[in-house]
């Protein structure tokens, strides 16, 4: 088991934000969170990359306890957060973003060697390594955020809402880089409003409604249940 | 783009509108204009005196440099103004003359090599006295910054910015006891003798007891040396923040500390380091003022302390060229107003500029208006 999380609980303030959620990722999964605004799915992911503190609960990451872990630590242990708005560095150039994404990786030639990767993926971003983070577009600013995530040779990597804000065609460029990253090794936590788009492409799901998991099953079983359909598919 | 129309809106509602805020406008043109015409008028005059005491604004100018270059990178990280750094500043003044008086550690070139060359050992010597005021200040800053600032990093900003005047005042009246730094003017010995020399026909060195003929400029070896090590450290400082990976860090930290620490950022040490580069920034200020104006005392870190401020707030309070440009168009203020208005005019000019700067563009001349973040 890659990542486990037992009987989460995390508060703001008065606020039971996450009520006892328990769920896992496998190696070289793609696992998704699927729920609505304000259910819970983005304080989950900060309290696994250690922005925020659990209340209660455990997570273990590889096997060892992360829990109380501090957020620099985790990224050491291989887990990667792509925040939800992407938080671009907008003052600094698009190579200084990717070097901050490598930031726990000192070897000179291995940080060239991931940003020949990244723009492999992203062929966009080399045109505009020399420009700040903030000149670009929405969908730019998304591929910089994902590809700054894998500067640092993730074994799991947070996504939160990857396709806020894009454009349809953008959308499914994005989705098909995910799949291409999984392909390549690494297994992705994805959390998407995007229920459809996020079901197509993953092994498992679970389905988040204010502070608790209701549903949890494959992909194909989520995106078959009449509730899910209705709630989140529109159909 | 809501968000940006909502703020222009506030903006709007702020500003005093019409006839006061165009009074008040051309009041400053009057000002300036008057100012101007005094300038012109001795630039005139007496050419060679006007270029004296842009040479002396210049060199207070460079000291004042180094001062706000630490409170605008502390500003630009946390968010703070930190009023404790006029006190490091005079701290680093201090340990240069126990270094020299006490330890005579400047001379340790001679003593170790007996026929070194007498320039290179004043280097020497004198570079071992600025690093040794540099590492007690770092330590002392990064000591301020973890007991009183990092336990308030999420408390509003005003609770630390109170605990900042209130480390000021701490270290201002414990130098003020007798067996510290004690309340008396202390005269300074300099870690290398004053050269001095006048420019006529040609550059002439001033022999002791003659008197420079009229029309001559002078300018002197501790000139020089502030000017090389100030733009020295602003130099390493672009460099630093530029280039480095911690600099890089410095940046993103000050953006946005949460992602920074997705990123493997260790947030606090970075603000530690960025408390220790302003530091030892503020001890060679230290050193070169007391080498400059060479009488030390334990409060003589507030004025030069509070003018760095301004000239941070004048060139964007955040901006590390900004600071820079700040602090020279201080020092000339400075200078220019003690040799053609009158010298107890020069505090009063030095604070009006805090004021017109915040009433006219309080973002300074090179900052950026400062978003707003959740």
């Amino acid at each position: 088991m890659l990542l486990e999380v037992k009987d989460l609980n995390v508060y703001y303030g008065a606020i039971h934000a996450l009520q006892g959620i328990s769920f896992d990722v496998k190696e070289g999964e793609i696992v998704s969170l699927i729920g609505a605004n304000g259910a819970g799915k983005s304080t989950t992911l900060r309290a696994l990359s250690g922005l925020i503190r659990p209340r209660s609960g455990s997570i273990s990451f590889k096997g060892e306890n992360i829990t109380l872990a501090p957020a620099e630590k985790i990224v050491k242990m291989g887990m990667s957060h792509v925040p939800e708005g992407r938080k671009i560095f907008a003052p600094l150039t698009v190579r200084e973003n990717l070097e901050m994404g490598a930031y726990i990786i000192n070897d000179r030639s291995e940080i060239n060697r991931m940003t020949e990767r990244v723009f492999r993926s992203f062929p966009r971003l080399k045109e505009r390594i020399n420009q700040l983070g903030g000149t670009l577009s929405g969908g730019e600013q998304q591929m910089l955020a994902t590809g700054r995530g894998l500067m640092n040779k993730p074994t799991l990597i947070l996504l939160d809402e990857p396709s806020m804000g894009l454009s349809p065609i953008m959308v499914e460029e994005i989705f098909r880089i995910i799949k291409e990253i999984n392909a390549e090794g690494t297994s992705i936590l994805l959390v998407e409003q995007n229920a459809q788009m996020a079901l197509s492409i993953s092994h498992r799901a679970y389905v988040l409604e204010t502070g608790r998991i209701t549903l949890a099953g494959s992909a194909k079983e989520i995106a078959n249940n009449p509730q899910v359909k209705e709630a989140y598919l529109g159909i | 783009m809501q968000t940006i129309s909502q703020k222009q809106k506030s903006i709007h509602i702020v500003t005093p509108n019409s006839f006061l805020a165009w009074i008040g406008k051309f009041l400053l043109i009057l000002i300036a204009l008057f100012a101007l015409f005094v300038l012109a008028k001795n630039l005139i005059a007496k050419p060679t005196l006007f270029a004296q005491n842009v040479l002396d604004g210049l060199k207070l100018g460079f000291v004042y440099a180094l001062i706000a270059l630490g409170y605008t990178m502390v500003y630009g990280i946390v968010k703070l103004i930190n009023f404790a750094h006029g006190d490091v500043f005079m701290v680093g003044a201090f340990v240069s003359f126990f270094a020299v008086e006490f330890l005579g550690l400047h001379v340790w070139p001679i003593a170790v090599f007996p026929d070194i060359n007498p320039l290179l050992a004043n280097v020497l010597g004198t570079i071992t006295i600025i690093l040794l005021s540099m590492v007690i200040c770092v330590l002392l800053a990064i000591t301020i910054e973890r007991v009183a600032y990092k336990p308030l990093r999420d408390a509003p900003r005003i609770a630390a910015l109170i605990t900042a005047i209130g480390v000021s005042f701490f270290l201002e009246y414990f130098g003020l006891l007798e067996f510290v730094f004690s309340a008396r003017f202390i005269p300074y010995k300099r870690p290398f003798e004053e050269m001095t020399w006048y420019i006529k026909d040609g550059i002439h060195q001033v022999e002791a007891g003659v008197t420079t003929p009229p029309g001559s400029i002078t300018f002197s070896n501790i000139f020089v040396v502030i000017v090389i090590a100030t733009v020295l450290a602003q130099l390493f400082l672009q460099y630093l923040v530029r280039r480095t990976k911690i600099g890089i860090a410095m940046r993103a930290t000050s953006f946005d500390k949460p992602t920074a620490r997705l990123m493997g950022i260790n947030v606090d040490q970075v603000i530690s380091f960025t408390f220790g580069i302003g530091a030892a920034f503020a001890a060679l200020g230290g050193v070169l003022f007391a080498i400059a104006y060479p009488s030390i005392k334990t409060l003589m870190g507030v004025y030069p302390g509070l003018k760095a401020f301004v000239a941070a707030v004048l060139g964007g309070i955040g901006s590390i060229p900004g600071a820079f440009v700040g602090a020279l168009i201080m020092g000339q203020a400075e200078i220019l107003t003690s040799a053609y208005v009158s010298t107890p005019m020069r505090d009063a000019i030095a604070f009006s500029i805090l004021i017109i700067v915040l009433l006219i563009r309080p973002t300074g001349i090179f900052g950026e208006p400062e978003k707003e973040k959740a």
